[in-house]
């Protein structure tokens, strides 16, 4: 199998794979005398697998355990190596320098939704613009089926404790729990398990009125804590004035994108500085 | 790269040529991030895109000329802050460092 199966049978499998790439660097085999070292390619899987060489063991071994940290946190850019790893400034003091691009493919973000309302599919489908992986989760066998949600990967029929003992270890801050259910049978259990995981975003459809309803009903199943109440974002999503399951699927996308970026979420037209932080 | 697989599998299965341009490094405002990611065909074919529109079409004159044995495999800049970048610019005024090479791997 050649690099490029490994690494394309391992994007589409969804699974974790970094490509670290010489791009600039002095021959360190001697093939292509002045010139860079093309050929210098490793592919890194999250297990102990390395394919690939970029031209000397102990780069290959320096490079691939940055590739590893590079994957765990979802991040790509380039590093500066020495002819053999050398990664500290003294060690490089009078050696060329190997630039290495390395990139990094994490899993999908993870949008869990609850409730199988009209607004589940809008919210699914943009979702599914964005890159996330959906799972549908409610409790009515009639209401939550494939046929209703065909954009989601994934469609459950069962009430949030068990979805969230079950695989609530696997929410982390990339990844997002959207309430859309205005039943309390179902909310407060899903608002309670989405607090007790690592998860980044917890949006709870529903008016101001029922806000304020829902955290009685809260108080009562014993979620009171403030720092666990500020992670709701409730009513969910942007003032944007949105009306249509669409329009309030968009809201609510753009508020998790602000909320990971930390940036306000105005028209750019009313702010200064930089657009791409 | 993920979203290029379906078109350079075709292309591959043909045994037609591929070059591929990466996003290494951006400076300043770029459209795009690093691992923003086009390929060329030897046909002429191209799918994806490394910045908002500003510099595909001199990416994929680089990638023929890199297919055609006119130039090597190395990185390319668009910019305007940078000596060595390409007259065509971006239009949010920033630098991006594209690494071109064939995907002969």
């Amino acid at each position: 199998m050649s690099l490029y199966d490994l690494l394309s049978q391992r994007l589409r499998a969804e699974l974790p794979v970094a490509l670290a790439t010489v791009i600039e660097g002095p021959a360190l085999d001697g093939t292509t005398p002045g010139g860079t070292v093309l050929n210098g390619r490793l592919v890194v899987t999250d297990s102990d697998e390395v394919s690939g060489t970029l031209g000397d063991p102990e780069l290959d071994r320096v490079v691939a355990r940055d590739a590893r940290a590079e994957l765990e946190a979802g991040r790509s850019g380039i590093r500066h190596y020495g002819p053999q790893g050398q990664t500290t400034p003294e060690d490089l003091v009078g050696s060329s320098t190997i630039r290495v691009f390395i990139e990094s493919w994490s899993p999908p973000p993870q949008m869990w939704i609850f409730g199988a309302v009209d607004f589940t599919a809008a919210l699914a489908k943009v979702a599914k613009v964005l890159g996330y992986r959906v799972t549908v989760c409610d409790a009515r066998e009639i209401f939550a089926t494939r046929r209703r949600f065909p954009m989601a990967d994934e469609v459950r029929v069962t009430w949030p404790s068990p979805m969230f003992a079950e695989r609530g270890g696997s929410l982390t801050s990339r990844d997002a729990v959207c309430i859309l259910t205005h039943d309390p049978k179902f909310d407060v259990p899903a608002i309670a398990g989405a607090l007790a995981t690592e998860v980044g975003y917890i949006g709870v459809m529903g008016s101001r009125k029922t806000h304020a309803k829902r955290l009685e009903r809260l108080a009562e199943a014993g979620v009171d804590q403030p720092q666990d109440l500020d992670r709701l974002m409730s009513p969910i999503g942007l003032d944007l004035g949105a009306r249509t399951p669409e329009e309030t699927a968009i809201s609510i996308c753009a508020e998790i994108i602000a909320r990971r970026t930390g940036r306000s979420a105005t028209s750019l037209r009313a702010t200064s500085g930089p657009i791409h932080a | 790269m993920k979203e290029l697989l379906d078109d350079v599998d075709r292309w591959r299965a043909k045994g037609v040529r591929v070059a591929v341009a990466r996003v290494v490094d951006i400076e300043g405002s770029g459209p795009r991030e690093p691992g923003a990611a086009m390929a060329v065909s030897a046909e002429g074919e191209v799918v994806g895109s490394v910045s908002g529109g500003c510099v595909e079409g001199a990416v994929v004159s680089e990638a023929l000329r890199l297919l055609g044995g006119e130039r090597s495999p190395g990185v390319v800049s668009f910019g305007y802050s940078d000596d060595e970048a390409f007259a065509v610019g971006l239009t949010c005024g920033g630098t991006i460092r594209l690494f071109l090479e064939e995907l002969d791997w």
